[in-house]
């Protein structure tokens, strides 16, 4: 095999899963925009702020120390203790759960009814609020997040695909990891939805508000569920970036990445959310190797993503698997 | 009784009301049985700003029997409707159901009590199949929480059979198990209206209530639909409270009629009551097309 293509495999491969954790991201967006209509472009500081409370958890780390100590002259900084990942991954999502509550119940719920754009507008607010919040709780140093999870080169496709093919793949043992458990949480909200009692709700709100009222359901507890889920989701994905490239202030921007995802995909759509997330992370690995690199100068996959989104918007505005536009006269 | 032959006008009607009146239940002409009052709306007023769209209406709805709110456009029905389904809060008034004042409520909760409704312009689940839309209609049966449904996988697949079951006897009941899994925004009008009227049953409601059933329907499918609300009276023993234009259809239908003209009340009775309540007449009636 020639070394060029072995060489595109890889990159193909290693795009495949950086688009498993776009993808991560997008799903929390599609959650919540499919139940309430609003573009919650606070996603990504949610998947920011549950990864910072996540290492402090796990640290023992004193939350507000900073402030504590500025205000009391004291110099707290940690219990001194070290909780177990597992425990912390639960308490945290407690947190989430308490945030999606305290969104709900002191942001939305005034906002019911209002145009997209006010919703659109109060997201952002909320994603400032909650960088603060993260920042203040926990500190805005780098961290590094063990949660136990393998890392590094998997050498068994390494020495199977250097037998094979005469050239060794690199692939992360961490992509794999997040690659199982993306599809395990895209198969779990799929059947969450289809299959209980609150997803079967969750599905009536996001059809027709006033119908699902006429059947019983509170669309109030559905949006508080639906904040935690997507809670839930972003917890997952900070995991999965905190662990792969530190836990840093950067990460709320990855956001803005699952927007040409959303794009590509359609913003009603679960199955679309993993498709587009696949077709941004390899079409960008490949971009910049193909062509990026040795004709453009590099640095394409800042933008590839973009210019692949807007192409989309001209030809398919839906998205690839949005619910179409039919405007009827 | 006697005095009622003796004036020779309509002793059967005129019977019948003066037991209604007093009775906790009675039997009607079909061999119905009408039971206690289940709901009372007392000195209800509605406004909106400056506008009122309820005036002061009273009214009671009792246990098996098919009540029916007409009048002219406008004249606050659906409003009454509405103020019974939590959608909206009257600004005066009680509402009393099962013996009990109701604390002002929202309409899930209402729901949740067992009054089941259908929407003037048709409120279905467009994205999902019939059946999905007609199982929405068990939400408020189903007991099973989140952590039970994913820990007790058992008792959640039993709860869903069941529930299942009843969902299905409901389609079939209404005759519209050809479509059980057509996407709702697929099917006509006509069939909307039953669907809706499938998923409101599904939830096995104490009180159905019914805002212009047959509204834009053709003389078949309007027949179609006095057949089901009959039947569904019939078997089930279900309280029916419903909001008509088709004055001929209510006529036919309906144990009672509460007549309202611009936010108020202007007659109660039994149809034949009301056909001959001079006020309904002038405000109503008189310019129908009877």
């Amino acid at each position: 095999m020639p070394e060029q293509l072995a060489f595109t495999i890889e990159v193909f491969m290693n795009g495949l899963m950086a688009g498993v954790l776009y993808a991560l991201v997008a799903l929390g967006f599609v959650l919540i925009y499919k139940a309430s209509g609003i573009f919650n472009y606070a996603q990504g500081v949610m998947a920011l702020f549950a990864a910072l409370t996540l290492v402090g958890i796990m640290d023992g780390q004193v939350p507000f120390s900073h402030l504590i100590n500025a205000i009391l002259g004291t110099e707290v900084h940690h219990f001194g203790w070290h909780v177990p990942a597992f425990l912390a991954i639960l308490l945290t999502m407690v947190v989430m759960i308490v945030l999606a509550y305290c969104v709900q119940r002191f942001v939305f719920r005034y906002l019911v009814g209002q145009e997209p754009i006010i919703l659109f507008m109060a997201t952002i607010g909320l994603a400032y609020f909650l960088e603060g919040v993260g920042d203040l709780m926990w500190g805005s140093e780098i961290k590094t997040l063990d949660v136990g999870l393998p890392q590094g080169i998997n050498v068994w496709i390494d020495e199977f695909t250097f037998e094979a093919t005469g050239y060794g793949f690199f692939i992360d043992n961490l992509d794999i990891v997040a690659s199982i458990v993306a599809a395990i949480l895209v198969i779990g909200l799929v059947m969450f939805a289809q299959y209980t009692k609150q997803g079967r709700a969750m599905r009536a709100v996001a059809d027709d508000h006033q119908a699902a009222l006429s059947v019983g359901v509170s669309l109030n507890f559905i949006w508080i569920l639906v904040w935690s889920l997507a809670g839930f989701v972003a917890l997952v994905a900070g995991i999965m970036w905190g662990a792969k490239s530190g836990v840093q202030f950067s990460l709320s921007l990855i956001a803005l990445k699952a927007l040409p995802v959303l794009m590509l995909g359609g913003f009603t759509s679960i199955p679309g959310a993993i498709v587009g997330g696949l077709i941004i992370g390899v079409g960008e690995k490949l971009f910049e190797f193909l062509i990026g690199a040795p004709f453009l100068g590099g640095a394409t996959e800042n933008w590839f993503a973009y210019m692949l989104a807007l192409v989309f918007l001209v030809f398919r505005p839906q998205g690839l698997f949005g619910e179409k536009i039919i405007e009827r006269v | 009784m006697s005095v009622a032959q003796a004036s020779g006008g309509q002793p059967g009607t005129m019977e019948r009301d003066s037991v209604k009146d007093q009775a906790d239940s009675y039997v009607t002409d079909d061999g119905r049985t009408i039971g206690p009052t289940v709901m009372e709306m007392k000195n209800i007023t509605l406004r909106f700003g400056g506008v009122e769209a309820i005036k002061d209406i009273s009214f009671d709805i009792r246990e098996g029997e098919i009540r029916a709110i007409i009048g002219p456009n406008g004249a606050g029905k659906s409003s009454m409707l509405n103020v019974i389904s939590g959608f909206y809060v009257p600004q005066e008034g009680e509402v009393w159901y099962k013996g009990a004042r109701r604390p002002p409520m929202k309409p899930f909760q209402v729901a949740q009590q067992g009054i089941a409704r259908t929407f003037q312009n048709i409120a279905l689940f467009e994205g999902m199949s019939v059946l999905d839309n007609v199982m929405t209609g068990r939400l408020t049966q189903m007991k099973s929480g989140l952590l039970a449904q994913s820990l007790w996988k058992g008792k959640a697949e039993r709860e869903e059979i069941e529930n299942r079951e009843i969902a299905e006897k409901v389609i079939d009941f209404l005759e519209i198990q050809a479509i059980r899994k057509t996407p709702v925004a697929r099917l006509p009008y006509g069939l909307k209206k039953r669907v809706e009227l499938a998923r409101a049953l599904a939830a096995e409601p104490t009180i159905l209530l019914l805002d212009e059933p047959m509204a834009g329907m053709n003389v078949e499918e309007k027949e179609d639909m006095s057949r089901f609300i009959l039947d569904v009276n019939d078997e089930f023993g279900t309280t029916i409270a419903l909001i008509e234009h088709d004055m001929g259809v209510v006529m036919d239908l309906s144990d009672r009629v509460v007549v309202m003209d611009y936010g108020r009340k202007i007659g109660d009775g039994s149809p034949h009551d009301v056909r001959n309540n001079q006020e309904v007449i002038d405000a109503y009636l008189g310019v129908a097309h009877e």
